[in-house]
């Protein structure tokens, strides 16, 4: 049985339909990456799994326990967090504060405490009593997946964690990556960097305008492939 | 010369009393941007949920107010629980229309209990103790508890916001509610518990409110409106500009009174308009959004 499992998965806003039927799995430690271009449904497909969209309780299965109906403050504890397309910290509390908030309703005993944290992203420690809009967007990424990981989850979900920061500062987080996953933690990460996508997953969904495109493990998909997937042909 | 000095002081102490009527409000928009039009009877009723207490277990009111805090607390916690958590939405109007509808209910409800009758609560010689400061100028004790309350509320409350866990989680719902919940707040949860707060510092304003004057079931909604001048002078969103919104309102009053009896409400309004035209977002404006 697979770790965590969609199924037939739909979202809708309103009238429109922004998930047709989506399968994917993912297994314990492993790291997959959801790419596609604006508008695929990728932080759709994220939110849906984390909670802010419900579908119905089988369309997310975790361990083979359905979740999809669940709420996004139940969906945490069960230990799945995500990290906000976007950042979104939260500008009134200091980057200590964020990090806090983070093990708010945590339940699950882990490795993950303020020290980890700053031993992980050592900038952070510096700025620990700033307000977050005072940081820079790369400090902020930092800080937002900080966050996601003081709940100590088993399932980590990144939504554009390299939007909009310069490439080597997109360097700095994923080499953040491995000692993450060194915990156990599976990842899921939403990607509009292909070439980074392909470097850190083991396997890789391509979504087109709602539907699961292609599939398969980087080192196994041609560039026309994933070309065809990406924009249709 | 006296005179002035005298309004000066008085008005410094009316402002504790309208900073605690303005506490509840401010807390009540600070975490869950919801404007409760029956804030001013809920005052009201909490003033009579404590002289029938008080009257019943012939307490003092002092004494009566720390038994009715954790009743009304709860209250506090089921109304937000159960009724207001359901009008709160992108739609501005239906906390509104149901507090507006609330404020009528507890109106009449409290008439056809206790009647249109003015009461008071009733606490002995201290009602009318004063301390002398020399050249013809006494301060009442009442008045100068109420200060001290109010100081007191303003202190506690932002330890409580600036210093604890639920603090943090009040200000995070605050900023982002989306997001709160990825964090595993209980969205619900958390507005009630502000709430039940916010009814803890409502009894302490009725306590106050009922010492100082006379009170009956209709007097809410004037109540109501110098919560919101305090709470809009000060700024929306922070604690001291509250006390602050509430000085300078009782600080307008006494000195629009000094220059003539008739005055003394026009006075505040004025000021507050004043206030809102030079400064929109008030005076002490939090540094976000």
């Amino acid at each position: 049985m697979p770790f965590l499992e969609t199924r037939n998965l739909t979202a809708f806003y309103g009238d429109f339909q922004a998930l047709y039927g989506i399968d994917t799995s993912l297994d314990k430690g492993e790291t997959i990456a959801i790419i596609g271009a604006n508008g695929a449904g990728k932080s759709t497909f994220l939110k849906a799994i984390a909670g802010l969209i419900h579908g119905t309780p089988d369309s997310v299965q975790l361990e083979g326990m359905p979740i999809g109906a669940r709420g996004a403050a139940d969906i945490v504890k069960l230990g799945i967090a995500l990290v906000p397309e976007g950042r979104r910290l939260f500008p009134s509390l200091t980057v200590e504060e964020n990090l806090l908030i983070g093990g708010y309703g945590r339940k699950i005993a882990g490795p993950w405490t303020l020290d980890r944290v700053y031993a992980l992203f050592p900038i952070l420690r510096e700025r620990r009593s700033m307000a977050t809009p005072a940081l820079s967007g790369g400090q902020q990424q930092m800080a937002a997946i900080g966050r996601a990981l003081m709940s100590n989850p088993r399932i980590l979900l990144c939504d554009e964690i390299s939007l909009g920061l310069a490439p080597i500062i997109i360097a700095d987080i994923y080499a953040a990556l491995p000692q993450i996953k060194a915990e156990g933690t599976s990842v899921v990460l939403v990607e509009q960097d292909i070439v980074q996508a392909m470097k850190v997953a083991d396997r890789v969904y391509c979504f087109q305008e709602g539907r699961l495109s292609l599939t398969g493990r980087p080192r196994e998909l041609t560039r026309e492939q994933i070309h065809r997937a990406y924009f249709g042909s | 010369m006296t005179g002035w000095l005298d309004a000066l002081i008085q008005g410094v102490l009316l402002g504790g009393l309208y900073a605690l009527f303005a506490a509840g409000l401010s807390l009540m928009f600070g975490v869950m941007r919801l404007v409760n039009l029956a804030h001013g009877d809920i005052i009201v009723l909490a003033a009579f949920a404590i002289l029938v207490v008080a009257g019943k277990l012939g307490l003092d009111p002092f004494v009566a107010v720390a038994l009715a805090a954790p009743i009304l607390f709860v209250i506090g916690f089921a109304l937000q629980h159960v009724l207001l958590n359901r009008t709160l939405g992108r739609d501005l109007l239906p906390p509104l229309l149901v507090t507006f509808g609330l404020s009528i209910i507890i109106q009449n409800g409290l008439l056809q209990i206790f009647s249109a009758d003015s009461q008071r609560l009733r606490s002995g010689a201290i009602e009318t103790a004063s301390i002398p400061l020399g050249g013809g100028i006494a301060i009442g004790v009442v008045p100068l508890l109420t200060l001290l309350s109010a100081i007191a509320v303003i202190v506690v409350l932002n330890m409580i916001f600036y210093r604890t866990p639920i603090g943090r989680a009040f200000r995070a719902t605050s900023d982002d509610l989306e997001v709160a919940e990825l964090m595993g707040i209980d969205i619900s949860r958390i507005f009630a518990t502000a709430m039940g707060l916010a009814f803890v510092v409502i009894a302490i304003a009725a306590l106050y409110l009922g010492l100082r004057a006379n009170f009956d079931p209709t007097i809410g909604p004037a109540r109501l409106l110098y919560a919101f001048e305090a709470v809009i002078i000060g700024g929306l969103g922070s604690f001291w500009g509250t006390l602050a919104g509430g000085v300078v309102l009782g600080l307008a009053q006494t000195i629009g009174a000094r220059i003539d009896p008739e005055w003394q409400i026009l006075a505040g309004h004025l000021a507050f308009l004043v206030v809102l035209a030079l400064r929109p977002r008030g005076l002490f404006p939090r540094a976000q959004d």
